[in-house]
Order: structure tokens, then sequence, then C-alpha cells
């Protein structure tokens, strides 16, 4: 009991650190409303399904560092079959990339099972490989999107008994989000292949001696936060419209994002609602830098400043764990 | 191990393959570097004259100066991402404070950021125990951010790289390149501090077992912030060398050599969990690489299959050391 009151208080303080974040930002720049939030919510997407993919392999006990990658492959892929095609061929495009980032993931997983190769080794490698491949499928920025691909995470939901001001605080973007998520996490949460991941995140020899298939569970995670590098691959492309092979800055706010989000790393505990949150307090931060008219390459530099002294400080509480 | 050391005559042939190269890695290593250079040469007959040579060990010494930094992480079990952005830095510094100040001053302008990068690093992962690949990850992002405020402060003021380092990066003497005037004292310091010091000592008690080297009285985090400054500041100057070798500024300078540099420790030899390995073995395998570049550029491979590639090498260098280790 103890530790879910801990653990909702968790996400209770990122919620009220996001509040407040948001009013600062209307303080800086009053004007700052429903509009601003709906392309927070677009930009934050791709980073939320790194986030979500890297969370469910965090719990499984391992880290996947390809997850920008699989973002990069998935979306010049997507983008590279969307170029020139018709707008009906688009929806066989979507289901293969997603079965593409998931047959990626696995082999991530496969990889790791098979060669006996620690987590962060294979992933490191597969991160070179997955990159080799976006390179080799679009050299440079190109391709296209389906337009109602793209407009699905353009403006708002209609939501007809509401009045015009409530609704524009619902982006289109925001929806797509936790439908996506809530289909994926959800289920799995409930299910025995769930259970089995916590199970393998917080002890492998013991899940493996409770008679849980280690190995398969593993893979399955791994296809898992494939499937999720795919969704923010779709996402990048519905974004901009085209597809970049390299890799945007998503492996390092991931993990930072899944440390503030109350993911211990080394597995086992923790949830995904954390994490999303933790990206959106993380993209706010950045908002409310900009506002306050700093240049952003200094941006840039005190997100990284963040992002670093969030993991050491997730590092730090592992240890005290540990010892304790 | 101790079953086929007492009976060698009836160990089959496979095992005793393996123990040979796991008792002399350097053996089939050289072996392999031979093999590429012939293949290269039946490939693009007449390649192989002086002047090829001489341009290799160039382009490969850089290579193995950065590799140098990943072997040193690497014997503790680490790795260092952020030598890219170090390097890189340095490079930068140097060309546009040449401009201003005298070389001297500008090289040494150069190494303090590096040595930033290092301190931290050190920091982050002997003190507060962040993952290397993570830390050094995250100060790299840093670095970079910092660069290209850096570089809006000085786009007025041009840049030139100092003579001493085009002539250190480019210049030949007697067939030979000038770097290596660097590379053999550098190289001679690497293999004297992991072979003859007691910090080198420590590196490899620390690889071994990090748990078992703590309780008998090693500061650990002493260790590592010596170590991970050591190898940004060896990676500030592998930045200087490089700039006198493409002599045309840039942001992401050293960048692409990073995964080369993981690539050639890998392949030399030393084991990315910690406790194995020697920068003998390092050197020859950033030659194997640059060899392999050259052979992947008379193929015209795209630079994608070339990333793809070294992917491959890495994951597959370190199951087959692996497999060798638990044969033991």
């Amino acid at each position: 009991m103890m530790r879910i009151l801990r653990q909702q208080g968790w996400i209770a303080g990122l919620l009220v650190l996001f509040v407040l974040l948001f009013i600062a930002a209307r303080v800086i720049q009053p004007s700052y409303g429903a509009g601003d939030f709906g392309s927070l919510v677009s930009a934050v997407l791709p980073f939320a399904f790194a986030v979500a993919a890297q969370t469910v392999v965090v719990i499984a006990g391992g880290i996947d560092l390809s997850v920008a990658a699989m973002m990069a492959v998935t979306s010049v892929t997507a983008a590279a079959l969307m170029a020139g095609a018709s707008e009906e061929f688009a929806l066989l495009v979507v289901p293969f990339v997603l079965l593409m980032g998931f047959a990626l993931g696995a082999l991530n997983g496969i990889l790791i099972v098979v060669t006996r190769v620690p987590d962060i080794v294979v992933t490191l490698a597969t991160l070179f490989m997955l990159q080799g491949a976006a390179l080799l499928i679009l050299p440079a920025p190109g391709g296209g999107s389906a337009d109602w691909l793209r407009s699905l995470i353009f403006g708002t939901v209609p939501l007809p008994v509401l009045p015009a001001a409530v609704t524009a605080w619902f982006p289109k973007a925001l929806l797509l989000l936790v439908v996506l998520l809530c289909i994926v996490w959800i289920p799995l949460k409930r299910s025995r292949l769930g259970l089995s991941i916590y199970a393998i995140g917080s002890n492998e020899l013991a899940a493996f001696r409770s008679g849980v298939p280690v190995a398969r569970t593993k893979i399955l995670a791994y296809a898992i936060g494939g499937l999720f590098g795919a969704m923010g691959g779709l996402s990048l492309t519905m974004s901009t419209g085209i597809g970049a092979p390299i890799p945007g800055p998503y492996l390092m706010a991931s993990v930072a994002a899944v440390v503030l989000g109350g993911v211990v790393l080394g597995g086992g505990k923790g949830g995904l609602l954390g994490p999303i949150i933790a990206v959106f307090v993380l993209r706010l931060a950045r908002t409310v830098l900009t506002l306050l008219a700093i240049d952003p390459n200094v941006t840039a530099i005190v997100e990284g400043t963040i992002l670093v002294a969030v993991v050491m400080f997730g590092a730090f509480i592992a240890m005290r764990s540990r010892q304790s | 191990m101790s079953i086929s050391a007492t009976t060698p005559e009836q160990a089959p042939l496979g095992r005793r393959i393996k123990r040979f190269m796991s008792d002399y890695p350097l053996v089939p290593l050289i072996i392999l570097l031979v093999l590429l250079v012939l293949v290269l040469n039946i490939i693009q007959p007449g390649i192989l004259n002086q002047r090829w040579v001489g341009n290799t060990i160039k382009f490969a010494i850089p290579l193995a100066l950065m590799a140098g930094c990943q072997t040193m992480t690497m014997l503790t079990g680490g790795i260092d991402l952020s030598v890219g952005t170090a390097a890189t830095m340095a490079a930068f510094i140097v060309a546009t404070q040449g401009a201003i100040h005298d070389p001297a001053t500008a090289m040494l302008m150069a190494l303090v950021p590096a040595l930033c990068i290092g301190f931290v690093n050190g920091i982050g992962v002997g003190v507060f125990r962040v993952h290397p690949l993570i830390m050094t990850l995250g100060t790299s992002l840093i670095g970079v951010g910092c660069l290209q405020v850096y570089q809006r402060t000085v786009i007025a003021s041009g840049a030139k790289v100092p003579d001493f380092l085009i002539w250190l990066g480019t210049g030949v003497t007697w067939g030979f390149p000038n770097a290596l005037l660097l590379f053999i004292p550098v190289a001679a310091l690497l293999i004297f501090i992991q072979k003859r010091t007691g910090f080198g000592r420590l590196l490899y008690a620390i690889g071994d077992n990090e748990r078992a080297t703590r309780l008998a009285g090693v500061k650990y985090w002493q260790v590592i912030l010596a170590l991970y400054m050591f190898s940004s500041l060896l990676a500030g100057v592998m930045g200087l060398l490089y700039m006198g070798l493409i002599r045309a500024p840039s942001l992401s300078l050293a960048e692409p050599l990073v995964l080369t540099s993981v690539a050639a420790a890998v392949i030399g030899g030393t084991s990315i969990f910690g406790g194995r390995g020697s920068y003998t073995g390092t050197i020859v395998g950033a030659l194997i690489l640059q060899v392999m570049i050259t052979l992947l550029t008379v193929l015209q491979m795209p630079e994608g299959a070339r990333r793809m590639l070294f992917g491959a090498i890495i994951l597959a260098v370190t199951a087959a050391y692996l497999r060798i280790i638990d044969d033991k």
C-alpha cells in the first residue's frame, strides 16, 4: 500500500511540476494558451513514443540504445514508401512499418538472448546497424507522407457538445498518443506477459526458477519497445512530412524521462504514466527557456545539463536502494 | 582450461585454436591484416606502394589515438563516447584561437574544455555511478551545445590552423609520416601505463572485479576520475593532430571516428566488459579498420553499408570473445 502511495505521489509531484511550468510559461508570455499547448503536444509526440519504448525495455531490466536509430529507420521507410504513392497505399504502409519495428525490436532481443552479450553492447551495435540501414534507404532527408496521416496530428478533436474554447485544449496529437499507448500498454500490463516483464526485471534468476520463460519475455519486451519505436518513427514522418536518416536526440531524452518518471534503471519498478508525464515536463521546461528569450544553443546546453543531472540523480537513487 | 592444459595433445583442434587465439590475440590479427592487404592488392593491383602505406598510416594514427581512449576506459568495463566531442572541441578551438593567439597558447587553450569534459565524466561515473555510456553520451551533448555557442562568438575572427600542426598532420620525412613523432611516444606511454604502472594494474583490476578491488581498499572514484580525464586529454591531443591532417574546421570533425574507434579497440582484443586487452592489439585493430575502409571505398560501398558492417563487427567480435572466456 505504501509503495503504491509513494508511486502515485511521485506522479502527482510530476503533474504539479508540469502545472507550475505551465503557469510560468503563462506569466512570461500571457498569450501562451491552447494553440501553444497543441504545438507542445505535437513536439512531444516522437519523444513520448521513444520514452514508451525505453520504459518497457528498462522495466524488463535492459536498456535500448538503438531507440533513436529505430525511429530513424522506421521513419525513412515510411517516408520512402509513401513518397508519390496514393493515399490508400499509406493504409498498407502504416501496419508494415509497425510490423517492421516489432520485428527489429525482436531482433534486438534475440541477439541479446542468443549471443549472451549485455543489452548495452548489443543495442549499441544495432544502433549502428539501424543507422546504416536508414542511410541506405534514404541517403538524404526526403520522401513523403499521406495527407490523411498528417491530418491525424494537426488540429483539435471536434467535440460537438463542448464550446470551441474547451475543445481547443484537446489537440488530436494528444488523443492519438493516449489511444496508442493505452492500446498497447493496458492489455500488456494486465497480461501474464506484462507480469513476466516485471518479474525478469526485478530478479531474472528468481523469475527463471519460478518458471517464467525469461528468453521469450525478454525478446517480446524488446519487440514491444521496437513497436513503440516504430510509432515514434511514424509520428516523425507525420509531423515533418519527410523522413530524415540521422537519428534525433531521442536516446538521451528517453533515458532521462524514464529516470525522472520513477522507473528504476535496472528494472522491475515503475509504470508508463510517470515517464510520459516526465517527458512533457522536460519539453515544457525547454519551451519556458525559449520563452525567456534564451539563445537556442544555450537552451541546448541547459537541456543537456538537466538530462545529465537527472540521470546522475537516478543512478544515485539506484545506488542507495542497492545499499539499503 | 585446466583439463586442456594438462593434456594438450588430446584437446580437439577447435579448442586448441580457440586457446591459441585467446593466448596470442595478436597473431590472428596480424594474419587478418596481411590477408586484407593481399585482397586489396588483388582487387586493385599496384595500389601497394610506399605512398599508399604512408597514407594509410597517416589516417590510422588519429583513429589509433582515439581507440586508445576506448582501450583505457574499456579496461575498467567502461566506454567513452564523448571523445568525438572532446577532440572536435580541441580542433575547433585551436583553429579559431590560432588566428588570434600564438600556436602554443592556442593549443593549451584547446585542451582545457577536453579536460573539463573528462572531469565531469569522471565525477558522474566514479562518484554517482552512472553507466559510462550514458554519462559520456550526455556530456558529449552538452559539449556540442557549448561548441555551437562558442562558434557564434568567433564567427568573425576567422580560422587559422597552426603551421606546426599541419606539418605534424600532413608532413612526410624520409617516407615516414611526421605524425609518428607524436604517435610513437604516446603509444609507448600508453603501453607503459598499462603494463608497468600501478595505475594500469588498477584499471585491469577494476575491470576484472570491481567489488573485490574496492574491498581491497582502492579508491574507486579517484582511479575513474583520473582515467576519464586522461582519456579526454588524449582525445584532445588527437583532435589537434586531426585538425592538422584535415585542415578544415567543422563542428563535427572527429564525430565519425567515435564508432570506428570502439570497433578498433574491440577488434584489437580489448574486452568491452573490462579486464582484458592491450594497446598493441588496438593499434593493429586500427590498421585493420583503415585498410578495410580503403577496401570498402575501392568497392564503392555506401556510408550506410559501412556503418552496418562496423556494427556487425562489434557484435560478432564481442560475442566471439565471450565464448572464448566462457570456455575457460
